[in-house]
């Protein structure tokens, strides 16, 4: 074999084996990883290391995977071969994050949210930092705690085109705030052939958001939880009138057509060109709407309420980061992300961002249609604030029972029996699994 | 012993030449199919070191207790039927003009590959445009031809939802046929079509008996193409309809991820998988003996 030929076997395996390495040599260097997927704030985000580095002297590495699903997979992929960064974002269900508490790959922050008489805990929204909470006797059999930071918070709510309202003949100083001023609204629209509401409805997560909304208000936050914890079924009265009320909607022509399997993209473009009067979106719709129509001119509301003896929850969520509880360097993240969600930077971030920050004294610095969203955190809920969840495929046939009433294919009666058959098809198989797992365990 | 050696150093090269290949192959196929039937007996959240065997029970719930699946397998069925009728007959169509030497030819074979080569999602929302309810092209056409009593959501109306989703596919994938069919109809010899007209053959006999015949093994493979190729449609259901209204566009692929994603149940999706698996290879069992039947009558 000649020199050349040994020379080049050398370099690829010199390579394979660097492509093999492990980050050792890299968190050596106290280097700390954060893995994100927010596309939007790649800027700022480098913006905010390069800063950092400035002040401490520790180098931040940002890497973004996107799309969404793509990063769901790949933390998947980093919880079954062990390669988690040093810092990373949640973008899964609460059964999900328990599931990487409980395998050592998320840190509980509590003893550091604590320290100095809770002073880094009381710089954010309640709302905000209870998405990464849990609770005594949760479910999942986590730890109480908190296990995540909060960078920016969202809420979801209606957000009405005030040009286009005035054309149907709205001239009431204040938006829709009851049911019946919300139906009347719808046929108002209707008469004056506006379209009515647009929404990401066909990717079910929204649908299922404004459905919460009203369950929450009709029967209280109570009933909900006793609905998931299987002791009051979906054919009760109140689940009904939940469902009922998307049938009115349709009815009133508040719908805009194609709402059902309508993408939030496009239900944004579509309002942002004035084509529809009102949209159901989350606060990030600030930055879009400014950049495809700055002359845009609108205001945001809460749903309107059906039960007026209880108030209107919205839904609240954040965009979280953890730590990765087997980091090397976990000391310097955690220090990272307390100087991250400091007044300084949370307030540079909403400014360049357009988003809620989640440290609640940068509220006073806000300025246009996002104060209106940042007032609503105060009301922001989000299910997994609660100890128990539902059951996924209980979900996915409540929010596609939705779509079938909007299509008129299916009566709310109906949709709530066949939800009460899968839930209980599905409190079956947990039992079950419950079993095996007990006579696997002994 | 000599001549073991003697062998082993005739074969061996071949083997260590091939190596390479096998080993990634046992890497990269024969390994995660293994990993995939093993999961397929578990429930496992994909995160957790807790796995619990249970046995065949996640095939006995998807093939009996589980209608959206079959449902979603019926909806990939349908749009297969409609792709093997119309999007390689017209496939087909264009590829005969093309081949008889029509004006501008070359140009055509340009136009027709391009929907192939753009992404799924590009289409569907370029598709979601033509077929919007408020503001769609086609309801706009059909109020300009006096038929506005015919303009609806064409997505998301559950009579005309999934047909849409299949014409969207379609109008990607002629593209890819077309091609196919053409080189095909190019490989056959001139000389038996001049042959055919001095015997007095019209065109439909030259297409019945010399083309068709030739072309038997070219529309097999066109077709388990369409077969393979439409049964995993997922990009334009996701960038149209998301599956919806309700399960009217759901199709196998988008259930076996919705599965995965949002029901973290891995163990069942990867029974899904092989479900799927096995119903992709009996289709195209069934098309190939279909095919080959054909071709002997």
């Amino acid at each position: 074999m000649t020199i050349k030929k040994l020379l080049s076997l050398a370099i690829f395996a010199g390579l394979v084996f660097a492509g093999c390495a492990n980050q050792s040599s890299k968190l050596q260097n106290g280097e700390v990883v954060v893995w994100h997927w927010i596309v939007d704030k790649a800027d700022v985000f480098n913006a905010l290391a390069l800063e950092y580095k400035k002040e401490t002297g520790v180098n931040v590495r940002f890497e973004l995977y996107a799309p969404t699903p793509a990063y769901a997979s790949k933390i998947i992929a980093a919880a079954q071969t062990m390669k988690f960064p040093d810092i990373y974002g949640i973008l899964m269900e609460m059964k999900q994050f328990a599931s990487l508490i409980k395998s050592g790959h998320v840190m509980d922050l509590t003893p550091y949210m604590e320290e100095n008489n809770g002073a880094w805990r009381s710089t954010f929204y309640k709302s905000g930092l209870a998405m990464n909470t849990f609770q005594e006797d949760n479910q999942y059999q986590v730890k109480p705690g908190i296990y995540g930071v909060p960078i920016d918070l969202n809420n979801v709510q209606f957000i009405y085109n005030l040009e286009l309202l005035k054309k149907a003949g709205w001239d009431r100083s204040r938006l829709p705030s009851t049911w019946d001023e919300f139906i009347a609204l719808g046929g108002m629209l209707k008469k004056a052939g506006i379209p009515g509401l647009v929404s990401g409805w066909g990717e079910q997560w929204m649908i299922h958001c404004l459905a919460d909304n009203f369950a929450w208000n009709i029967m209280g936050r109570e009933k909900v939880l006793a609905t998931i914890k299987g002791e009051v079924p979906y054919t009760d009265p109140s689940w009904k009138q939940v469902l009922g009320l998307f049938a009115q909607m349709r009815d009133s022509g508040l719908l805009s057509r194609g709402i059902v399997t309508m993408i939030n993209k496009e239900a944004e473009q579509t309002f942002a060109n004035e084509r529809a009067a009102i949209a159901f979106n989350g606060s990030w719709c600030v930055n879009i709407y400014a950049s495809m129509n700055p002359e845009l001119r609108y205001a945001v509301a809460p749903p309107p309420r059906v039960n007026l003896e209880r108030p209107m929850e919205i839904w609240g969520g954040a965009t979280d980061l953890v730590v990765n509880d087997r980091s090397p360097v976990k000391e310097e993240a955690v220090n990272f992300l307390k100087w991250l969600t400091q007044y300084k930077q949370q307030c540079y971030l909403a400014k360049e961002t357009h988003n809620i920050p989640s440290n609640s004294a940068c509220a006073s610095i806000l300025e246009g249609p996002i104060t209106q969203f940042a007032r609503g955190m105060d009301n922001a809920v989000h299910p997994r604030f609660f100890p128990v969840e539902e059951f996924p495929l209980v979900t996915e046939a409540f929010d596609k029972g939705i779509q079938s009433i909007i299509i008129g294919e299916a009566t709310p009666d109906e949709v709530a029996e066949k939800v009460q058959q899968i839930k209980m098809e599905e409190i079956k198989k947990a039992e079950r699994f419950k079993a095996l797992r007990e006579k696997e365990a002994r | 012993m000599n001549l073991i050696l003697s062998r082993f150093k005739k074969i061996g090269p071949g083997y260590l030449f091939v190596m390479p290949a096998f080993i990634m192959l046992c890497f990269f196929y024969v390994y995660p199919f293994f990993k995939v039937l093993q999961l397929s007996l578990y429930e496992w959240d994909g995160i957790s070191s807790n796995m619990i065997f249970v046995g065949l029970d996640n095939f006995r719930d998807i093939i009996f207790s589980n209608p959206p699946w079959w449902q979603s397998m019926w909806h990939a069925v349908y749009i297969t039927l409609l792709a093997l009728v119309f999007q390689n007959g017209l496939a087909l169509i264009l590829a005969l003009m093309v081949d008889r030497g029509i004006k501008y030819g070359h140009i055509y074979r340009v136009i027709f590959f391009l929907p192939p080569v753009l992404s799924g999602i590009v289409v569907g929302l370029i598709w979601n445009w033509i077929f919007n309810g408020n503001y769609g092209l086609l309801n706009h056409w059909l109020s300009q031809m006096g038929l506005g009593n015919l303009s609806r959501s064409w997505l998301a109306d559950p009579r005309t939802a999934l047909t849409a989703v299949a014409v969207i596919h379609m109008w990607k994938g002629f593209g890819w046929a077309f091609i196919i069919l053409l080189a095909g109809l190019q490989n056959i010899p001139r000389t038996l079509y001049e042959a055919a007209r001095i015997d007095g053959a019209n065109n439909w006999n030259t297409f019945k008996h010399v083309t068709v015949p030739l072309m038997t093994p070219v529309f097999v493979l066109v077709m388990v193409l369409t077969v393979l190729g439409t049964m995993q449609i997922y990009d334009i259901v996701v960038s149209t309809t998301g599956g919806g209204p309700g399960y009217h566009t759901e199709v196998p692929v988008s259930r076996i991820l919705s599965r995965m994603l949002n029901s973290s149940q891995f163990g069942y999706t990867c029974a899904m998988g092989l479900v799927f698996g096995a119903v992709l290879v009996i289709l195209s069992i069934a098309h190939m003996k279909m095919s080959r039947a054909i071709k002997h009558t």
